[in-house]
């Protein structure tokens, strides 16, 4: 190379080195915390109308509210910058100070069998008396959406946190089990052979939902990813249009009234009415022997395969784990426990029509186990309930119609800062600890590890 | 161990452990092995050896299960085992060290070993001193987490993971690649170990030196065909093959 080329490729590099001061990262985040402050301030200020079409814009661009989120963004712009080493520090000795007893609490909770019996059982009793100290709203939606909820997003946790796969479909095994209720208790359209009680029918929707779930999972669940979620997406798409059109089997959009749970033993009798209570004490009933069976299996043998296989397929069947099985077992334990929610989400509001399962609801399931934390069961608990609360929390602060944009803001800020979730699992705290590090291993991450697929 | 039973049974004159023939595997329209003919006697070690394409890692990957033949025969024991699923091969006694290690990277070096042990209802802890035997450093690091291991401390986990499930054969799929030539070294040793404690190796390698130092006997493939066979050290004495696989400068004719 001659010294004149040379010379050229260094002024290119340096070409390329050479910022402005709007690239410098400190102009860059108040650049971005100004926008915040202009999105925040419209956002929560008046809303537009018809006659003045900038009126919201001026409004919201002069009001004291624009000047409060300007001056907390700035704020904090100024903080961080400039008082950087005081607030760091602060916080880092905040961090260290909580850290010695949070270690010992744990000790403690290890070590301690029976006060941890005792917490759990406290929180049971609290669990169990919840419906009795909040207003008839928070019984509703106790019922209708955090305790259904959790029962999906347990479910779905099986097959996306310890399996391993995307499902986006998650929601068909819950409008079959919806619909095998409306079938088996005579309130569909079409006549069943027999006509059952509710309580009956969640064996028969739990063997449904898993013969459904074998039979869309046996030829798809060699797709991996991207793949299988598409799949499990148009899964969903043919149950929902199933239900939508097929007018006389399913009442379709108009829907079909369904019997409410009862119990008959002769000597003793019980009919599930109006107040959601009983449901709720239902609900946390299947719940508790779910997560139950679930703990049991997540540490068993079969846990272990699971985890295995999410961490790398080929690695696992070298190790002689059956994939194939193991991931079929994943899917339809999830699809059985979508279908008992369905069962009992169709029997509690005594009514069901198609549009109860549309695909927002498998994503708004998946968002929650995310958000709790995957492969974490107390995580997808805390998520789901804390995700499921806090829109219903905010119907009275804000605009009904904000409520889900505060909700779809939670989730973004908590990917970017929290992306392990809430209560992450050990694994997964894992996985980011190695990624902060940069550790050497980071190419083994993945299951690409140098090598091709397979 | 089942090292003893070897012993009496130096030679190979009844079957051999494992034995292709006529192998014959497609990627699509593509012949990736043209035929492939080989036997592996118990308590062997044998390299297979090749450019890259050569079908080296096919005709691995076709002995463990993760590729079927469409013609020829794959036989363990004397028993046809092609087109049995790779998880079930693992009961047959068969252990595979798959290309680029692929350890679990997010569990703990033990945790990976009990991975390995998965065929058992538990790890048999006579295994797991004798992996820990085999690699000080994995006991040192049991605790760690697999993806943090350095990749000469992956390969010595991927070994030692394949072989708590007490393998007869060990299939081995490059063990060398990416590792600094003393690191390359030291698992070669390793290896000499495990196949004299015996176990039977049959290894796929780019480091022929090291292979056929190892081996009792390699073939060499190319396009898909076996072009040589023999013991390891009129191989390592060829002069094509010290002109192909360890650079040297010969005049072949």
């Amino acid at each position: 190379m001659t010294t004149t080329e040379t010379a050229r490729d260094v002024s290119a590099a340096a070409r390329l080195r050479k910022t402005s001061w709007y690239q410098e990262p400190r102009w860059q985040r108040l650049a971005a915390l100004i926008g915040v402050a202009v999105v925040g301030a419209q956002v929560t200020g008046v809303e537009g109308n018809n006659r003045d079409i900038f009126y919201a814009l001026k409004e919201n661009f002069t009001s004291t509210g624009f000047a409060v989120w300007l001056a907390v963004c700035v704020g904090i712009w100024v903080v961080r910058e400039f008082a950087q080493a005081p607030v760091g520090s602060a916080w880092q000795s905040v961090k260290e100070s909580v850290k010695a007893p949070a270690g010992e609490v744990q000790a403690v909770w290890r070590k301690q069998f029976w006060l941890r019996v005792g917490i759990l059982s406290g929180v049971l009793v609290f669990l169990i008396v919840l419906p009795l100290l909040v207003s008839r709203h928070w019984q509703q939606v106790l019922v209708d959406q955090i305790a259904i909820y959790v029962l999906l997003a347990i479910g779905l946790n099986v097959v996306v946190g310890w399996a391993g796969m995307l499902d986006l479909g998650f929601i068909a095994f819950f409008a079959i089990g919806a619909y095998s209720a409306a079938f088996w208790t005579g309130s569909l359209p079409v006549d069943p052979p027999m006509v059952l009680n509710n309580f009956a029918v969640i064996p028969i929707a739990v063997i449904t939902c898993l013969v459904a779930g074998v039979l869309l999972g046996a030829p798809t669940l060699r797709l991996r990813g991207d793949y299988l979620a598409i799949v499990t997406l148009g899964f969903h798409e043919i149950v929902y249009l199933g239900a939508k059109n097929w007018q006389s089997f399913t009442g379709g959009t108009s829907g079909a009234r369904v019997e409410r749970f009862s119990i008959d033993l002769g000597f003793w009798s019980y009919s599930w009415g109006l107040d959601p209570r009983p449901y709720y004490w239902l609900l946390l009933g299947f719940i508790i022997v779910l997560l139950v069976l679930f703990i049991r299996l997540e540490h068993s043998r079969v846990g272990r395969a699971w985890t295995a296989i999410r961490e790398d397929e080929v690695a696992a069947a070298s190790n002689g784990v059956d994939t194939v099985r193991f991931k079929l077992l994943a899917f339809a334990i999830g699809a059985s426990t979508s279908g008992i929610a369905g069962v009992i989400y169709a029997s509690k509001l005594a009514y069901i029509n198609s549009e109860a399962f549309i695909v927002l609801f498998s994503i708004l399931v998946l968002s929650y186990v995310i958000f709790g934390g995957m492969g974490s069961l107390p995580g997808v608990l805390i998520g789901t309930a804390v995700l499921v609360w806090l829109p219903e929390a905010l119907r009275d602060s804000v605009p009904a119609q904000d409520r889900y944009m505060y909700l779809g803001a939670l989730l973004v800020i908590m990917m970017i800062y929290r992306p392990q979730g809430l209560w992450p699992s050990r694994r997964r705290q894992r996985e980011l600890h190695m990624a902060e590090e940069g550790t050497a291993g980071a190419d083994a991450l993945g299951g690409t590890a140098g090598g091709k697929q397979v | 161990m089942s090292g003893p039973e070897l012993d009496k049974n130096p030679g190979e004159h009844g079957t051999p452990l494992l034995e292709l023939s006529g192998l014959r595997v497609f990627y699509g329209a593509i012949e990736a092995l043209k035929g492939i003919d080989l036997t592996v006697g118990r308590g062997e070690a044998v390299a297979l050896l090749g450019a890259n394409g050569a079908g080296k890692s096919t005709t691995l990957k076709t002995v463990s299960g993760m590729l079927a033949p469409r013609h020829g025969e794959v036989r363990l024991h004397g028993e046809r085992i092609d087109g049995i699923a790779s998880h079930e091969l693992v009961r047959f006694g068969l252990g595979h060290v798959p290309e680029g290690r692929r350890v679990f990277a997010r569990m703990t070096v033990l945790e990976n070993l009990t991975m390995g042990a998965y065929r058992f209802r538990r790890p048999d802890p006579d295994d797991l001193d004798r992996v820990f035997g085999l690699f000080p450093r994995l006991h040192e690091r049991r605790k760690q987490i697999a993806g943090t291991l350095s990749g000469g401390e992956q390969q010595m986990l991927a070994i030692g993971r394949a072989l708590m499930g007490k393998p007869e054969l060990l299939l081995l799929d490059e063990p060398s690649m990416g590792l600094a030539p003393l690191i390359v070294e030291q698992i070669f040793d390793i290896l000499r170990e495990v196949n004299e404690q015996g176990t039977t190796l049959l290894l796929v390698e780019q480091n022929a030196s090291e292979a056929l130092q190892l081996a009792n006997r390699g073939y060499v493939l190319e396009t898909g065909e076996v072009v040589m066979s023999g013991p390891a050290d009129t191989l390592l004495a060829d002069p094509r093959i010290r002109a192909a696989y360890l650079g040297e400068h010969v005049e072949v004719d």
